[in-house]
């Protein structure tokens, strides 16, 4: 029976997080929490720090102040390649995919972080393409391999915190409804997910609640049910 | 026996030379390409480091009796681990910035070794006696090959070979290929970069160190013998272009050949060949042979 006195455990939480690019500042003390198993957005318009807040979760920008809890763990002056082995898998933009390795390589590049990831031959099954594809260098993949090759990677690892920005971004509508079936089983089996997601259509039915930042700072927190209720407010917020 | 005028003897000698310092061009563009490649860091010190691996050797024999077959694994050893803290300590401090910084570091950092070994063993050359083993020649007919020169070019192109399948074939060879992509990717997928780099860097040096070693018996060992082949290795990997693995051992190779070839037929050009071929290289296909632009 869940309770109010039986809260869900905390995956993520950001405390007054700050953070900057060289001289600019581009969050400006973001505060939120994201428990185990829930799937969570991040909306706003270009330029609002979505991407910066998981970059600065994975310990990707010049300076951080401020307080980044994994599983009730301080880890904001952990180092990048560690942060990962806290569960941590990122999917960036622009998908970062080796374009001198060989799909397969891509695959199995990452070390496993903790157990419970996918198999190889699991992934497979989950992207088919993949599979087709595994010998071709990743640079000669289309932008919707790409796509699948970065979010089965940190898959493989054992992740269990899925970092995802705009991974529906450029992509054909059929390769976007399959990435909404992906997350829905991956949701299933328990993953903890952020997305930051241009697509709305996309996110709204996925996510159990949505952030809405503005100019690096959180300027609502809208659950699932709150939504229809929103929406008018949200059209206007994020000019879509 | 004649080809074109000219003896067999004298070009197949004259294609030996070219293609022993081939191999050394090929065995220390190797390891610039590789440093370049991850750090994005041209290491000027790679004369220095090569000239540090023959005295290293140089004195081991002398003073401590550790023969020329130690030498080959212990002298790398050595130089690479100063390579690491080399790394460890100063040029760690310099990937936010410029490419010039390391430039400059590594610049001073050669000056400062090779002032060092002139002020403890001037600058006369000390010689190193050729292993018993590979002492010798063998006629060939139509030339004289002495053993230790063949050796040479077997062990750096094994090495140079070696080093290709480490980087093309294994796990770690792809994290380094995965990195030298996009390091910051890589990190975040949770392997340890800092320590990669580390590695590299120290591998690098090391590499330079094995073609000192190999060096000693055959060219005087001189503090100032990896400043006179250093600039032609830069020429080398001019050519090549920059952070190529394959290319840069195929580059030192031909260019040696070449440069072979032409102390035969005009040797009076032998040793400005390969900087006319790295400013042709330039105007017309600036990322070098086998870079990409």
């Amino acid at each position: 029976m869940t309770s109010a006195f039986k809260p869900k455990p905390e995956y993520l939480r950001l405390i007054d997080l700050h953070a900057f690019y060289g001289e600019s500042h581009i969050l400006h003390g973001l505060d939120l929490s994201v428990a185990k198993g829930e799937c969570v957005t991040l909306l706003g318009r270009n330029g609002s720090g979505r991407t910066t807040t998981l970059k600065s979760i994975m310990g990707l920008v010049g300076r951080r102040t401020g307080s980044i809890m994994l599983n009730g763990n301080e880890v904001i002056h952990v180092p990048t390649h560690k942060i990962a082995h806290h569960g941590v898998g990122y999917c960036p933009e622009e998908r970062a995919i080796f374009t001198s390795l060989s799909a397969e390589e891509n695959l199995t590049l990452a070390p496993i972080v903790s157990s419970g990831g996918m198999s190889v031959d699991e992934l497979y099954q989950m992207f088919p393409n993949l599979s087709e594809r595994r010998n071709s260098p990743g640079g000669k993949l289309s932008g919707g391999e790409q796509q699948m090759l970065a979010m089965a990677r940190i898959l493989r690892t054992g992740a269990k915190l899925l970092l995802l920005d705009e991974i529906t971004e450029g992509l054909a509508p059929v390769i976007v409804k399959k990435l909404g079936e992906v997350i829905t089983e991956l949701k299933k089996r328990g993953f903890t997910i952020i997305l930051v997601e241009q697509n709305f259509r996309f996110a709204a039915p996925l996510a159990d609640r949505h952030y809405v930042l503005e100019h690096g700072e959180i300027i609502a927190t809208i659950t699932q049910e709150e939504l229809p209720g929103k929406m008018d407010w949200l059209h206007h917020t994020l000019g879509v | 026996m004649e080809i074109f005028g000219i003896s067999t003897a004298l070009l197949g000698s004259q294609l030996l030379v070219g293609l022993i310092n081939g191999s050394f061009y090929a065995i220390l563009s190797l390891g610039l390409a590789i440093i370049f490649g991850l750090l994005n860091i041209i290491n000027f010190a790679h004369g220095a480091q090569y000239m540090m691996g023959a005295f290293v050797a140089w004195i081991a024999l002398t003073r401590f009796g550790i023969n020329y077959w130690a030498a080959l694994i212990v002298a790398p050893l050595i130089v690479g681990f100063v390579g690491v803290l080399i790394e460890r300590l100063m040029l760690r401090r310099l990937y936010k910035l410029d490419h010039l910084y390391g430039l400059l570091l590594t610049f001073g950092l050669a000056l400062i070794f090779e002032g060092i070994f002139r002020d403890q063993f001037g600058i006369s050359g000390e010689s190193y006696e050729v292993p018993e083993l590979l002492s010798g020649g063998v006629n060939l007919g139509f030339m004289f090959l002495p053993i230790y020169r063949a050796w040479v070019i077997v062990a750096s192109l094994t090495v140079c070979f070696g080093t290709w399948y480490m980087i093309e074939r294994t796990k770690l060879g792809a994290y380094l290929r995965a990195g030298t992509e996009n390091s910051a990717m890589v990190q975040a997928l949770g392997i340890n970069v800092p320590l990669l780099i580390t590695f590299t860097y120290g591998y690098g040096v090391a590499l330079a160190a094995f073609a000192g070693v190999l060096a000693a018996p055959i060219f005087q060992v001189n503090p100032l013998m990896g400043s006179n082949l250093i600039i032609v290795v830069f020429a080398v990997v001019v050519i090549g272009g920059m952070g190529s693995i394959m290319g840069s051992i195929l580059t030192g190779l031909g260019l040696g050949l070449i440069e072979g070839l032409t102390r035969v037929i005009y040797p009076e050009a032998s040793s400005v060949v390969v900087f006319v071929i790295m400013v042709i290289v330039l105007l017309v296909r600036p990322a070098g042979l086998f870079g990409k632009s």
